[in-house]
């Protein structure tokens, strides 16, 4: 038995009840195939992907649809065998409600895979091979971010890593999602950390995990014996305790400097999903194209884990799980920084982490009352702001104002709107000042484009015009020069010299 | 004894009051600050396509007209929304309530109006319209400003200015009503 | 089958709360005052209990009547409890038996000038209460340090439920209620004769409160009572009022230990007047005090300091309203000099230095 440290608990952020469990404790469901499934191009941080499938086209499970534009995307691949029936849009699970494009296919239910091409053994191949394949299998951040996991290995190996921190905490209440697969899968997850070592050329694995989950650090702890390499390290069960930043000075100790990344300063951090992907891919040769997501809330009658493929709608989950009554809120994501669904046609992504059917007592709404200044919003904060002097200024549009208070670090956890007892809208301020502002930096660049076009418009009339004075003057030279080598011919016409000169 | 004190009081203060006021008068044209500088900076900010939507001859003389405060700074439908406050701000001004704005517009030429007669394509300020004689034109999205000179000069009335369409990349969120929702 | 049907405005995150709503705040501070009050109402008799529902029904009535000028919601405004806690905190720093039209002016003025017309709750610069005091104090100087010696309920001479109601609105000769003088006028008042302390004759003030005062001065112990279960439920934080106490306490020490026959001694100060009522539920109030917690300790010190100054060397014999009013002026300078160290950037705001941690692991 390995000494375990564990460390105190902080005092920033906030501790809301767990909600994890009966959830967390049930064992994992893979809920029956449904017929149709939907999905989006862009399902990850950067450009979307290029379908390079046509409808009518049959796929196998885990075939390429659509390849990555640039360098900033990842593959998307076929979540299950049947037919593209065609690439349309659907909903976004996003609160805008806003359409995007997605490749629709119906599933034979077969569930026929492609081939294979993992290789006999993983750690024979090169970090550049591993990272490449990784990308191929189009693994994306599973943590919620979705930032390509190969990009991020490929930036760690870049920048000479020596330790990888592997975020197991699952801070957010309600989720057990990772919870889950720590507790099934341990062996694999940590195949796919000592892959990610691999890959990024980094000596040792720390593995952070929240407190309230005994039987996952126990698992791990047992899978992680004949590894010297790899530790189980116990965090504070707090929200945001699974903050990058939060996690990386929890296990190393420092303070990570606002504009510094944890690959400055040798680190990198992955989440135990996306490692589970990993080995995924290079042991079996299987694509990112399912994964576990916590169905949980009041007004869900059978909360748990569940094993879906990408693309599912969310209105067929809940069809196959049911709901005891009609939610105040749908959530995709956990409660803290989850989205709200706009409605419930809307399909599961990769960055899909839970769905929440809240009650209205779990919602806890109440309608928002002026400021008090209690600072309780100040107290709460991971990064040490101050909202309500943030949200003040926005309120009074005054963004640079909200900037200089640090605006950028605010990491929109939602901890001071969980406090507050005004309930105030602050992150939703926090929020539209963020897009104001990315706006405001995009007119600006149109505007500086406008500008450049018209002077390449004003320089282009200019040239044309001189163009034209040149050939007009060219013209008049060749009149000239005909007229004076080609003399006067003989004319019977008596008028003819009147006309002569009339054309002269 | 209580009306002469009356009148001493109110003619002291009053004539205080008057000299004081002249004197700051007097200051503020004095002591007036030169603003040459202050064309060059707000002509910066101006989108620079010289639409001439704002009324004025062209960025420039919108920029004049900002700096000697013969306009405020909403003067430009080209700038939109957003440069409006970056104005206000250079400006030294304080700006009231937004108001509404609808966002950015752009042209937008319907198909099936467009007889590919050439008028648009020579008016755009930015060059931001694609087309040939009898073809069907298009307008750039990123290129247009929408400034409106096309679709004034349209024959057909081909030419619309919408709002430009939202992506899910460029949406914003709203802002939250003020707390005094109470009202 | 889903029920789930489109909503209509996007929703923001975080979709659960954990804290409590501002109407639980004000409640709380309200029972924390109540023994305290209680206690007045018990040594001061009906008189004192009738002030106290004048003025806090003129502080409501003045919100109330502020907010329909306004165009607002005038129930949901009053739901809050902020205009009854101003006016509670109003009554307790009036004299026991004020005219009724004291406590009336009073609270209209803390709601309406003092209050709504910043803007309403949490755009105030003071202290409406506080202010509400100061103005009744200079316009109205004889009645509001007309004190009176304790007559209890029920004993003889005590003015019954209706014969309060009388002598508050009408005023009356009939009762045999010795005027009196605070600790802190009555020995300033003797400065002024050119008695000293040790001439005076000043004792410790009674712990328990039976002396003459306002409403809030008398029971120190059991404003302090209230105070620290206020602390405890986190309604309040330990900077401001330590800072203030101590800032009362540490020149009154000093000073006292230099030339006792001038300087009342630091308990009595503490003891004394509106001190702990002002540390614990005046200057706490969280609008008008800076957000931080070196800012408040900053903050209450500056009180303490200043009612210890106007104390000793004002013409007022009561320094805390006047104090906690000049802090307040202070607290957006304060707001704005002293700020939290955001996480990952240095005092300035500039990021940090990375500083490389160990490879070795978790050491740390």
């Amino acid at each position: 038995m390995r000494l375990r440290k564990v460390f105190p608990s902080p005092r920033w952020g906030v501790h809301p009840p767990d909600r994890k469990r009966p959830a967390a404790d049930l064992p994992l469901r893979v809920l029956p195939l449904p017929e149709r499934l939907f999905v989006p191009l862009q399902q990850h941080i950067g450009t979307p992907a290029r379908p390079i499938v046509r409808a009518g086209q049959r796929v196998l499970k885990g075939q390429l649809l659509a390849e990555p534009q640039g360098t900033l995307s990842a593959a998307i691949h076929a979540p299950s065998s049947g037919q593209v029936l065609t690439i349309g849009e659907v909903t976004a699970p996003h609160p805008s409600a806003l359409p995007i494009p997605a490749i629709v296919i119906a599933c034979d239910g077969e569930e026929r895979w492609i081939e294979s091409d993992a290789p006999s053994d993983p750690f024979d191949l090169t970090p550049e091979e591993i990272n490449r394949r990784i990308a191929a299998a189009g693994i994306v951040g599973l943590g919620g971010a979705t930032f390509p996991a190969a990009l991020k290995l490929g930036l760690g190996y870049r920048a000479g890593i020596h330790t990888l921190l592997i975020n197991g905490s699952e801070c957010e209440p309600y989720l057990s999602c990772d919870d889950r697969l720590m507790r099934d899968k341990p062996e694999a997850i940590l195949d796919g950390v000592r892959l990610m070592l691999q890959a990024t050329g980094a000596r040792q694995a720390l593995i952070g995990i929240e407190s309230n989950k005994p039987e996952a650090i126990a698992a791990m702890e047992q899978a992680a014996q004949p590894y010297p390499e790899l530790r189980v390290r116990i965090l504070p069960a707090r929200y945001p305790m699974g903050s990058e930043r939060h996690l990386f000075a929890k296990l190393t100790g420092t303070e990570l400097p606002a504009d510094c990344r944890t690959t400055d300063l040798g680190v990198l951090v992955h989440n135990v999903a996306t490692a589970y992907a990993v080995h995924q891919a290079l042991r079996l040769g299987h694509p990112l194209v399912e994964r576990i997501l916590t169905l949980n809330g009041g007004a869900i009658a059978n909360p748990g884990n569940v094993r879906v493929p990408i693309g599912t709608l969310v209105e067929t989950l809940l069809e196959m799980d049911e709901l005891n009554e009609t939610p105040a809120r749908l959530i995709m994501g956990g409660p803290m920084m989850g989205q709200s669904l706009p409605h419930a046609r809307v399909p599961v992504v990769k960055g899909t982490s839970g769905l929440l059917a809240l009650t209205a007592a779990e919602t806890a709404f109440g309608t928002p009352r002026p400021c008090i200044r209690c600072a309780s919003c100040a107290r709460a904060c991971p990064m040490n702001l101050l909202p309500m002097e943030m949200a003040a200024r926005i309120g009074a549009d005054d963004l640079d104002g909200a900037v200089e208070l640090g605006l950028k670090d605010c990491l929109a956890c939602g901890c001071c709107a969980y406090v507050c007892p005004a309930h105030l809208p602050l992150v939703q301020s926090f929020n539209h000042a963020k897009g104001a502002l990315a706006a405001r930096e995009r007119a600006r660049l149109r505007t500086e484009s406008a500008r450049r076009l018209a002077a390449a418009r004003a320089e282009r009339l200019e040239r044309e015009a001189r163009e034209r004075a040149e050939a007009a003057a060219r013209r008049k030279t060749e009149r000239a020069l005909r007229a004076t080598k080609d003399p006067t011919p003989t004319i019977t016409d008596p008028s003819a010299p009147e006309r002569q000169a009339e054309v002269v | 004894m209580i009306t002469l004190d009356l009148m001493t009081a109110i003619l002291s203060l009053t004539g205080l009051g008057l000299i004081l006021g002249l004197g700051l008068g007097l200051a503020a044209r004095v002591f007036a600050v030169a603003e040459e500088g202050q064309v060059s900076a707000l002509l910066a900010l101006l989108p620079g396509t010289n639409c001439g939507q704002c009324g004025f001859a062209g960025c420039l003389g919108a920029a004049e007209a900002l700096a000697s405060g013969r306009a405020g700074p909403r003067l430009c439908p080209a700038g939109g929304a957003t440069l409006v406050p970056l104005l206000a701000k250079h400006l030294g001004l304080e700006l009231e309530d937004a108001g509404h704005d609808e966002g950015p517009r752009i042209a937008v030429i319907k198909e099936s109006l467009c007889t590919g007669c050439c008028r648009c394509l020579k008016v755009c300020t930015t060059d931001g319209i694609v087309g040939a004689a009898k073809q069907i034109h298009v307008v750039l999205r990123e290129a247009c400003m929408g400034c409106g000179a096309c679709a004034e000069r349209c024959p057909t009335g081909a030419i619309q200015l919408e709002p430009m369409p939202v992506s899910l990349q460029h949406w914003i969120w709203p802002k939250p009503k003020p707390e005094l929702a109470l009202r | 089958m889903s029920q789930f049907s489109l909503v209509s405005a996007p929703l923001a995150a975080p979709h659960t709360h954990g804290g409590e709503g501002v109407g639980t705040i004000m409640r709380k501070v309200m029972l924390a005052l109540t023994p305290a009050t209680l206690f007045a109402f018990w040594l001061y008799g009906w008189p004192a209990v009738h002030l106290w529902w004048i003025t806090v029904l003129a502080s409501v009535l003045g919100e109330g009547l502020a907010v329909r000028a306004m165009g607002g919601r005038v129930w949901a405004t009053l739901g809050d409890g902020s205009a009854i806690l101003t006016g509670w905190i109003l009554a307790l720093s009036l004299p026991p038996w004020a005219p009724w039209w004291i406590g009336a002016s009073g609270g209209l003025f803390a709601t309406i000038l003092g209050k709504q017309v910043f803007g309403g709750l949490g755009c105030n610069l003071f202290n409406p209460a506080m202010i509400a005091r100061v103005a009744l104090l200079i316009s109205f100087p004889v009645h509001m340090t007309q004190m009176v010696e304790p007559l209890p309920l029920g004993s003889t001479g005590a003015p019954d439920f209706v014969a309060g109601l009388r002598l508050i609105f009408f005023g009356g000769p009939e009762f045999d209620a010795v005027s009196s003088a605070t600790l802190l006028s009555h020995t300033k008042a003797e400065f002024s004769r050119g008695l000293d302390l040790i001439q005076q004759g000043v004792s410790l003030p009674s712990v328990l409160g039976i002396q003459a005062g306002s409403l809030g001065e008398t029971s120190a112990l059991l404003i302090a009572l209230g105070g620290v279960v206020l602390l405890g439920w986190r309604v309040i934080s330990w900077p401001i009022p330590l800072a203030m106490l101590t800032g009362l306490a540490v020149p009154a020490l000093i000073a006292h230990a230099l030339d006792p026959a001038r300087y009342l001694d630091a308990a009595t100060h503490l003891l004394s007047g509106a001190a702990v009522l002002g540390a614990f539920f005046i200057a706490t109030d969280s609008v008008t005090s800076p957000n931080t917690r070196p800012g408040q300790l900053v903050f209450g010190l500056g009180c303490g300091l200043l009612t210890w100054i106007i104390r000793t060397y004002g013409s007022y014999p009561e320094g805390v309203a006047f104090a906690v009013l000049l802090m307040n002026a202070t607290t957006p300078l304060i707001d704005r000099w002293i700020r939290p160290r955001i996480y990952g950037r240095d005092r300035r705001g500039r990021a940090l230095e990375p500083s490389h941690p160990d490879s070795k692991g978790d050491q740390r």
